[in-house]
């Protein structure tokens, strides 16, 4: 399955909306889900606080055009629920995930001079 | 954003999320759509915030840390009490448990991530529609009800006032009257008057107005008025019903009018005089025989026809002490079940015929009613009079504003009233009003009226007309006897009726002699004040009362004259 890491249409769609508040809020997401895969790794053994995190995390990352880190994120929170699921294998590809687009949104984020 | 449509008036909106970029790009998608943002980052927050502030809409995250949506948003519900606050809740939640536990915490509305600000624009603009339309119906509901406790004010000041006029008769105080009847009956246009005439007869009105409500009540006050004033003055139904026709004609609009039955009874002359526009039929009920005679409307109602139109025919019939005259409202007949169907007068009829205990036919009928419809309607109004002996000759006339020091005590007036007169007017009242100027004749205005009355009535019905008393000797005779005298009078084209009044002092007071000439042919007084008194109840009755009540009577002019004399001591 080929997935988007990162959907440019939804990031101009974003700028669009947010206008002079447009760096800040990739400043807000990158500084938000710096903290999330921390808390992430943290309850590596706490499903049901994994679950929690993924379900925010999923929600920010969906918004920020991030599609396969909120897919990601989805199948964590999903598959915290079920017993026997691998979840340490998930949050490693989160983590991954998450550190191929941190790139993206940096570079994005350098167009505008604060 | 040039899509989005217009913002009626900028809300303050309440959003809960805990994820600092969802809250971020929301509160800049709302505030860039003109409202006001307050955020919140769990549910305790959100909850202290919305007591705070009182934001009209919340955005509500789901799953958050410290206090979740679900029960943050069962807090704000509660607080907001009457008033809507849309809450829309903000989720990726797919299974369907989930969204139902968001209804059911009271959320109305769902916005899925992610989030599109058009959507969001149309959510809050339709949510706000929902908001104030609320907000409109409990401000009607507020309004409808600040008008309803105006309505009852106002009712309870009228129905205060109606009852000062309405009681000054003696509905309550006469002990042969029983009746049964609203508090309110005066808003459902039902109105019941009693008063004693000067002679101690009884007038009785039952009245029923169109409509509902004040303008029902209107109606009442003029009408009470004539009643007890004209009562009083000892004027007759006749006169009575004329003037409240008259003046009903001229004040109420013309879809509104009043269904009357009008009696007068007279323990004296054992009878019952009635008048009856269009209420059901009332009855007399002889309690010898079980007999029921029903009093018919013949008439259309009070205030329909102009003076020249209106019809004050009435109709007498005999009664014996401990007979019952019975009316009621058109409430009791329209009584209607389940289905539509009125109780009607058959109904009425078996409840009479099954009525074991006569002082129990209201309660009677009353649990008829109820077991044909469930409950009694509030617009029942039934009166049931039973003619007493012994009903005094109070005097229930006008007040008088002077202190005595100008009553006059010598003086002679001489009157002739004839026939087109005698068709249509009752000079009574106005000779009870002259005659009362003497003060000393006030405490005996009630005997001084009743045998002025009868004098009168004999001078004209039995000199004028020619009819014969011995007609009433039963029932039938006693019907046509008053067909009889209502046909003469309408032929009437001569004769007269004089009557001379000559006023004295004298030693210790002062004498009255009434002098009533008629131009028939006179009657053999010895023959007929030699018949035996009351050999029948229903003719002779007036001689023997005359002699009874006035302290002298001398016929002359072979019985065309009569003169009576009323004397009194001088007051203190």
């Amino acid at each position: 399955m080929v997935e988007v890491h990162l959907d440019p249409d939804v990031l101009s769609g974003l700028q669009e909306v947010m206008e002079g508040e447009y760096p800040k809020l990739l400043d807000t997401f990158l500084d938000d889900s710096q903290k999330r895969v921390e808390a992430l790794r943290k309850a590596r053994d706490d499903a049901k606080a994994l679950a929690l995190i993924a379900h925010s995390f999923k929600g920010s990352s969906g918004n920020l055009g991030a599609v396969r880190l909120a897919h990601l994120c989805q199948r964590l929170e999903v598959e915290s629920v079920e017993a026997a699921a691998d979840l340490g294998a998930l949050v490693d590809q989160i983590d991954h995930e998450f550190a191929l687009v941190k790139p993206l949104y940096e570079s994005e984020r350098q167009r505008f001079q604060l | 954003m040039s899509a989005l449509a217009p913002v009626l008036e900028p809300l303050t909106v309440l959003i809960a999320e805990d994820s600092a970029t969802d809250l971020l790009l929301l509160s800049t998608i709302i505030r860039r759509q003109g409202h006001h943002v307050l955020t919140a980052s769990n549910g305790v927050e959100a909850v202290d915030l919305f007591a705070r502030e009182r934001p009209q809409l919340v955005l509500m995250d789901a799953l958050m840390p410290v206090m979740d949506g679900f029960e943050a948003a069962r807090r704000i519900k509660q607080l907001a009490g009457e008033a809507l606050v849309p809450i829309i809740f903000l989720t990726s939640l797919r299974q369907s448990e989930a969204l139902a536990e968001c209804l059911d915490a009271g959320g109305d509305d769902f916005l899925p991530k992610p989030y599109n600000p058009l959507i969001l624009a149309a959510k809050i603009n339709a949510m706000d529609r929902l908001r104030r339309l609320q907000a409109t119906v409990l401000q009607q509901r507020d309004l409808i009800a600040k008008h309803h406790d105006y309505l009852l004010h106002e009712q309870r000041v009228a129905k205060a006032v109606f009852d000062k006029v309405a009681h000054s008769g003696c509905i309550n105080a006469a002990p042969n009257i029983r009746y049964l009847q609203s508090p309110y009956a005066l808003f459902n246009g039902d109105l019941l008057l009693a008063a004693y005439t000067p002679a101690g007869d009884m007038h009785v009105l039952l009245g029923d107005f169109t409509g509902h409500g004040l303008p029902a009540a209107v109606g009442a006050m003029p009408l009470a008025e004539v009643f007890y004033g004209m009562t009083a003055k000892g004027y007759g139904l006749t006169q009575i019903l004329r003037e409240m026709n008259a003046k009903l004609k001229r004040i109420l609009p013309v879809d509104m009018f009043c269904c009357a039955a009008l009696l007068c009874l007279s323990t004296q002359r054992r009878v019952v005089e009635v008048w009856n526009g269009g209420m059901p039929d009332g009855y007399v009920h002889e309690v010898a025989t079980g007999k029921r005679t029903p009093l018919v409307s013949r008439h259309l109602p009070l205030g329909v026809l102009s003076a020249q139109a209106f019809e004050d025919r009435t109709e007498v019939w005999p009664m014996a002490l401990g007979d019952r005259v019975f009316l009621l409202s058109d409430g009791v007949l329209d009584t209607a079940d389940a289905n539509e169907q009125l109780f009607g007068a058959e109904r009425l009829q078996q409840v009479f015929a099954a009525n074991r205990e006569p002082d129990c036919l209201f309660e009677d009928i009353e649990q008829a009613l109820a077991a044909f419809c469930g409950e009694v309607r509030d617009d029942v109004s039934m009166v049931e009079i039973t003619l007493q002996a012994g009903q005094s000759m109070r005097a229930t006339g006008p007040l008088y504003a002077d202190s005595g020091q100008s009553c006059p005590l010598d003086w002679s007036v001489g009157f002739e009233f004839r026939a087109e007169t005698l068709k249509r007017y009752n000079p009574l009242p106005y000779l009870l009003q002259l005659l009362l100027e003497i003060h000393g004749l006030r405490e005996q205005s009630g005997a001084l009226y009743s045998v002025m009355a009868e004098l009168y009535s004999n001078a004209l019905e039995h000199g004028v007309l020619g009819l014969d008393s011995r007609l009433k000797r039963d029932a039938e005779g006693f019907a046509q006897y008053y067909r009889e005298r209502n046909e003469r009078l309408m032929r009437l084209n001569s004769g007269y009726v004089r009557v001379q009044v000559q006023v004295a002092p004298t030693v210790t007071g002062g004498r009255m002699s009434l002098r009533i000439e008629d131009s028939g042919p006179g009657f053999d007084v010895e023959q007929v004040l030699a018949r035996p008194l009351d050999v029948d109840r229903l003719s002779g009755r007036g001689l023997s009362l005359v002699r009874q009540l006035s302290s002298d009577v001398r016929w002359s002019d072979g019985g065309r004259s009569v003169c009576v004399e009323f004397c009194w001591e001088a007051l203190a």
